[in-house]
């Protein structure tokens, strides 16, 4: 049994000792004695500050023969037709660890009438695609699937499984990984393996504000849902490689007790403060028609657009698109402003965004003191040809 | 009806950083709060009992202390609360938290639907929620952003999807996990907090469970480990691009590109 001994006759100063631990999982009992409660994160940082006193002890665990488990598992995410691109994006990285260790990068997919669907994932190099194509799988119902992936998993026993962090992902793979006992990282940003065959998962936690270096060393299949745009898709070849399976299971397996009573498309009205990519429409624009030079470039990059008091006041634009103190804080991957000076106000609602990129003409905009990205120029230039560039590249691709 | 709700009490602040000589964790006070999420997973089952006639639990896994968060869920309308403790249960990850959760969640009684918040702000994994359903064999939905009918039988919920929303009828009993757009929060109220500040929290600990295998729980029952915790990487970009507009169209193009925007 793994735990951390706590040598009661080393501990000197009590109040430093106990507050050592950020989760509050250090307590005295009622007879004197520190121990650690069920806040504990094994997060070792007592084992590091006062060696002397907590001690590490790592008896064997129970072993799993890694030997058995071969392969790196995608599981393919689609929806109407569409093989959702974070799918491919792990296609990608599967075949990078995949290739490191020697084992074959499979896909599993499953639905209703897919064959078309599951003949696009050859093109992007997985060696073999698991097909489960059945009526009861049309829509995402939990139980259904999560039989599916179980009757996947023991057949093939993937060492690692890659799920895409959509809806049904993020539903799907914490289900299928409790069913094996199994471990499950979320949202990882840094994948790679060891020669072992083990994952090293680093993950965000605490809003980002720390990272966390996970493993499963001794558990079987090691599962891991990634966010989409986190790794590079493979370039799409013209010929196709691998092969497809077509895999069957018992009709009994894919009962439900979910009923689909409707699929409707989602109304677009969405508030900036859930924006991924924002583009921001600053006092530079001269005229209010000048604005849809601002929306075209937000079409082109599926972003949201908002703005800056001035343009509020003067009635361009709708108050709820307003960044600032008096308006919505709000923390995107990307933000694009605009001909925007970055008064003090506004940049309290919008300075923790992942990436910021600023266009001003002046090159002493106080915008530029945040921005990662600092492009000193006339958006009237600049915007219009951006959006020129950006035409072009979608047609290469 | 039965309503069982899941809550944890996270760090006040998401303001935490890293000693990077030390690896200790610095945070400003060691206050703690409800999660944020399950705010909305208590007022769902409130608004289910108003309607409704229900009796709702509250469980949350924690340190004794995590108590407040079970009287700060009575002072919304809770009924019943109950504090899953034991030092067995340290330094469980998301399986292990789960199954202790199903575990506790089976010994506090019947339960006809189980609300869950979408995820936590310390972890932010949101996947306790389906695990608890899995090991209590129940249907699960996540994403849940609004309730349209509950009878004996069953719920119909809007599950929230990337494009779509997907209306889905579930027989009960049953797990959600809610979103922020499912319902307003109310504010603890004072009446309440009167009425409830005798109410008693009642304790779970491990020889409670049916199970009382202990490489179920705490660190045993956890097949991930973490091996250290670190600062994220400082984005310390700062660059000026100056010069001929159009080639700075270019360049942006490709950086939105490098990115991944386009």
């Amino acid at each position: 049994m793994a735990k951390i001994v706590v040598h009661q006759n080393k501990i000197e100063d009590r109040k430093a000792v106990v507050e050592v631990c950020p989760f509050n999982a250090l307590e005295f009992e009622s007879n004197d004695e520190l121990i650690l409660n069920a806040a504990c994160k094994m997060c070792k940082i007592c084992v590091k500050r006062y060696p002397e006193i907590f001690e590490y002890v790592e008896d064997v665990a129970p072993t799993v023969n890694k030997d058995e488990w071969k392969g790196v598992t995608v599981y393919i995410d689609h929806i109407e037709g569409d093989i959702h691109p974070v799918s491919f994006e792990l296609i990608g990285k599967a075949r990078q660890m995949a290739d490191k260790i020697g084992h074959p990068v499979h896909c599993l997919i499953m639905g209703d009438n897919i064959s078309d669907i599951a003949e696009q994932v050859l093109h992007y190099g997985a060696d073999e695609v698991f097909v489960y194509d059945k009526p009861q799988l049309h829509d995402f119902r939990i139980e259904p699937y999560a039989a599916v992936f179980e009757d996947y998993i023991s057949k093939n026993k993937p060492s690692i499984i890659l799920v895409g962090g959509t809806t049904v992902g993020r539903s799907l793979a914490p289900r299928v990984a409790a069913r094996f006992r199994t471990g499950l990282t979320a949202d990882c940003t840094i994948l790679d393996v060891q020669e072992n065959t083990d994952l090293d998962q680093i993950r965000p936690a605490y809003g980002g504000n720390i990272m966390a270096h996970i493993h499963t060393p001794n558990h079987r299949p090691q599962f891991a849902t990634v966010r989409y745009k986190i790794f590079d898709a493979p370039v799409r070849t013209e010929d196709k490689s691998g092969k497809l399976t077509l895999c069957d299971i018992a009709d009994d397996k894919l009962a439900s007790k979910i009923t689909v009573i409707e699929i409707k498309k989602k109304e677009k009205v969405k508030s900036i403060e859930d924006a991924d990519v924002i583009v921001v429409a600053g006092r530079a624009l001269k005229k209010e028609e000048d604005i849809k030079m601002i929306y075209d470039l937000a079409d082109e990059l599926g972003a949201m657009v908002a703005t800056t008091r001035p343009l509020i006041e003067a009635g361009w634009m709708d108050a709820r698109l307003q960044i600032g103190l008096s308006g919505r804080t709000v923390k995107p991957k990307l933000i694009i402003t605009c001909g925007v000076s970055g008064a003090i106000q506004f940049v309290a609602g919008m300075n923790n965004s992942d990436m910021i990129i600023s266009i001003n003409e002046d090159p002493k905009a106080q915008i530029f003191n945040v921005a990662h990205y600092a492009i000193v120029g006339d958006i009237y230039e600049i915007i219009p040809g951006l959006i020129e560039q950006i035409k072009e590249m979608k047609k290469e691709q | 009806m039965n309503i069982t709700v899941c809550i944890k009490q996270v760090p006040g602040t998401a303001e935490v950083e890293i000693d990077e000589k030390t690896g200790v964790l610095k945070r400003d006070g060691i206050d703690s709060k409800m999660n944020p999420y399950d705010l909305y997973a208590i007022e769902t089952a409130v608004r289910l009992k108003e309607e409704n006639k229900a009796d709702i639990s509250v469980i949350t896994m924690g340190p004794p202390q995590a108590e407040a968060v079970i009287k700060e869920a009575y002072m919304m309308g809770v009924d019943k609360g109950c504090l899953l403790t034991d030092r067995k249960f340290a330094g469980a990850d998301v399986l292990a938290t789960a199954y202790a959760l199903s575990q506790g969640i089976t010994r506090m009684g019947e339960y006809d639907l189980i609300v869950c918040g979408k995820m936590t702000t310390d972890g932010d994994t949101a996947q306790v929620g389906p695990e608890i359903a899995e090991y209590l064999n129940i249907p699960h939905v996540a994403n849940v952003r609004k309730i349209h009918k509950i009878t004996e039988k069953s719920v119909i919920v809007e599950m929230n999807m990337a494009e779509s929303v997907e209306i889905q009828e579930v027989l009960l009993p049953c797990l959600i996990t809610v979103e922020k757009d499912i319902c307003q929060p109310r504010l603890p109220s004072f009446k309440l907090k009167m009425k409830t500040s005798d109410r008693p929290i009642r304790r779970i600990t491990f020889n409670d469970l049916d199970d009382k295998n202990v490489m179920h729980y705490g660190l045993n029952g956890s097949p991930t480990q973490v091996l250290k915790i670190f600062p994220p990487p400082a984005n310390t970009t700062n660059e000026k691009w100056e010069g001929d507009s159009e080639k700075l169209s270019k360049k942006l193009a490709d950086k939105l590109h490098e990115l991944k925007y386009v």
